[in-house]
């Protein structure tokens, strides 16, 4: 069934929309990932206009992590207090980058650093978590108690602030830092910065793994929900139509994707993410590092 | 006194003759495309008749041309090349003026039908139709950043070419199908019929398709424009319901 989509003007097959929310969704739902990571280029792949991509996909993010947020509140598996602190943090980076992203538009190449901030940020997370995850499943199996670090610098930060829901009682000062510096990546990679962030809270600020995701997806829906409206108000590029094809498979996927995640053991549920993060890492950095079928592209004027 | 009367008549209906010796009269099957929510691509049939009022011209055949042209829009054509080993945008052409859409469909072999001469006059074929003034003056190659345009939105269906796809009956009858892809742009498409004899155009006629969405499709195009505040804070809620919702359902199944 084609559906004429009003902003992008392009007709897409509605079924393909419904079943790329939904896989997307099931991620989203499994690891507090937003998923626009994945689900952009997949939309450039159908077709839909890079600019069209990135704005819609935001507003889909917004679905998917409502939905989400709402099942791992039932669990009490959300740290609210935390959240709102990762949050003042995003938002402080997300006006910081979209600052940085217009500076470097204006030195031209942005395309490019974006692709490498990609590969390189992707790469590096992805291969941390995938060893240390991998070190972890070793040390259950031979009956090893994970050491835990009970005590490092962050510990002696002032300003601390108990957080229940995770177990913690630390500086409020690691959190906003983890929460500008994500926020200003995902200003400047157009997206809702998920998949740094659940890494940056298990291993810089030592939450428990079940805890992140539901704490990740809380922040997300704001920083999404923020740049959806910024993109909807200056580029007028938010397809709703294309939007509520997305959320539709997103948020019946979010919530079989957390069911999943629920079952599973946190080390796994790690390596996994990691694995997806790798993948997606190594195929950008094969379409930099491969001569491409079409050398030209075409883009609107003015936009250099 | 006869014979004054009969030239006088001969050359009466000398006079239209002398006018235009060949007259297209035009219909369309649709003279509006409405895209609907449902739109997936239209055909559209350009059909006509040749009126004269003298018997047909000895010499080569008539042959029929027909182009479609969208709304023209400048477009910026970038090109990669290799850098530190890897594959960046480096010189960039920007295309003066290029329909979004444009459809040359013949009833023959473009060089049969159509002169140089006459094509660089009227502006017939895909190169023609697009406007490109020139480029910065680093780049010495510009004509293959064009070439590029054309190949890439041929190889969308954006820019078709029809070699035989006029049918030509007596001289006089011809007919044309013309397929418009889903990906269409709103806006008035340009739509020119020219006769040729021997490849020089002998007359012409032109008329417009009116392509605009209509319905749902026209009403969020519009809010999305005039009044982006209210359509951004409409995204959201709907994604916000839709999230509640798929959550409030599968609660409800779990019981």
């Amino acid at each position: 069934m084609l559906i004429y989509l009003p902003i992008a003007e392009i007709s897409v097959n509605a079924f393909l929309l419904l079943g790329l929310g939904g896989l997307v969704g099931v991620l989203s739902g499994m690891f507090g990932v937003g998923g626009g990571f994945l689900m952009t280029p997949l939309l450039f792949f159908i077709g839909i206009p890079p600019a069209v991509a990135v704005a819609t996909e935001a507003n889909q993010i917004v679905a998917s992590s409502f939905s989400g947020v709402l099942a791992h509140l039932k669990r009490k598996t959300v740290d609210l207090r935390m959240g709102t602190v990762l949050l003042i943090g995003g938002l402080i980076g997300a006006a910081l980058g979209v600052m940085v992203f217009n500076y470097l538009k204006a030195l031209g190449q942005v395309d490019l650093l974006v692709k490498l901030c990609y590969v390189l940020f992707l790469g590096v997370i992805g291969g941390l978590m995938f060893f240390e995850s991998l070190k972890a499943i070793r040390n259950t199996k031979s009956g090893k108690l994970p050491a835990r670090k009970k005590h490092n610098w962050i510990h002696g930060l002032p300003f601390k602030m108990r957080f229940r829901v995770s177990g913690l009682y630390i500086s409020v000062i690691p959190p906003v830092l983890v929460g500008i510096s994500v926020g200003i990546l995902a200003a400047i990679m157009g997206v809702g910065g998920g998949f740094i962030m659940v890494p940056a809270m298990i291993y810089l600020l030592g939450m428990p793994t079940k805890v992140v995701v539901g704490t990740s997806l809380f922040q997300i829906i704001f920083v999404t929900a923020f740049t959806t409206m910024l993109h909807a108000t200056t580029n007028f590029t938010v397809d709703i139509v294309l939007a509520v094809l997305l959320l539709v498979g997103g948020v019946i996927g979010a919530q079989i994707g957390t069911r999943i995640g629920v079952k599973m053991k946190a080390e796994q549920l790690r390596i996994l993410l990691a694995i997806m993060v790798l993948a997606v890492s190594g195929k950008l950095a094969f379409d930099l590092l491969v001569q491409p079928a079409e050398l030209y592209s075409l883009g609107a004027a003015g936009e250099h | 006194m006869r014979a004054l009367l009969a030239f006088v008549v001969v050359l009466a209906t000398m006079v239209p003759a002398a006018r235009a010796a060949e007259e297209i009269v035009l219909g369309l099957s649709q003279a509006e495309v409405s895209i609907t929510t449902n739109f997936d691509g239209s055909e559209i049939l350009v059909y006509g008749a040749v009126k004269r009022e003298t018997p047909v011209p000895d010499g080569p055949e008539l042959q029929v041309i027909v182009t479609v042209a969208g709304p023209s829009a400048p477009v910026l054509v970038r090109r990669k090349e290799k850098r530190f080993g890897i594959w960046v945008n480096t010189d960039a052409v920007e295309v003066d003026l290029a329909p979004s859409y444009y459809a040359v469909v013949t009833s023959g072999p473009l060089g049969d039908v159509l002169k140089q001469v006459e094509d660089l006059r009227h502006g017939i074929t895909i190169p023609r139709a697009i406007r490109s003034v020139g480029a910065p003056m680093s780049i010495t190659d510009s004509p293959t950043f064009t070439q590029a345009l054309i190949r890439i939105r041929k190889k969308a269906d954006q820019y078709q070419l029809i070699p035989g796809g006029v049918t030509v009956d007596d001289q006089t009858l011809f007919r044309a199908a013309i397929r418009l892809p889903a990906a269409l742009t709103e806006g008035a498409y340009d739509t020119r019929i020219f006769l040729t004899r021997g490849g020089n155009v002998v007359a012409q006629y032109q008329t417009t398709i009116d392509v605009r969405k209509v319905g749902l499709e026209r009403w969020l195009y519009t809010l999305s424009r005039e009044n982006a505040f209210l359509y951004g804070l409409m995204s959201l809620a709907i994604a916000i319901a839709a999230g509640w919702g798929a959550s409030a359902i599968f609660s409800l199944f779990r019981r």
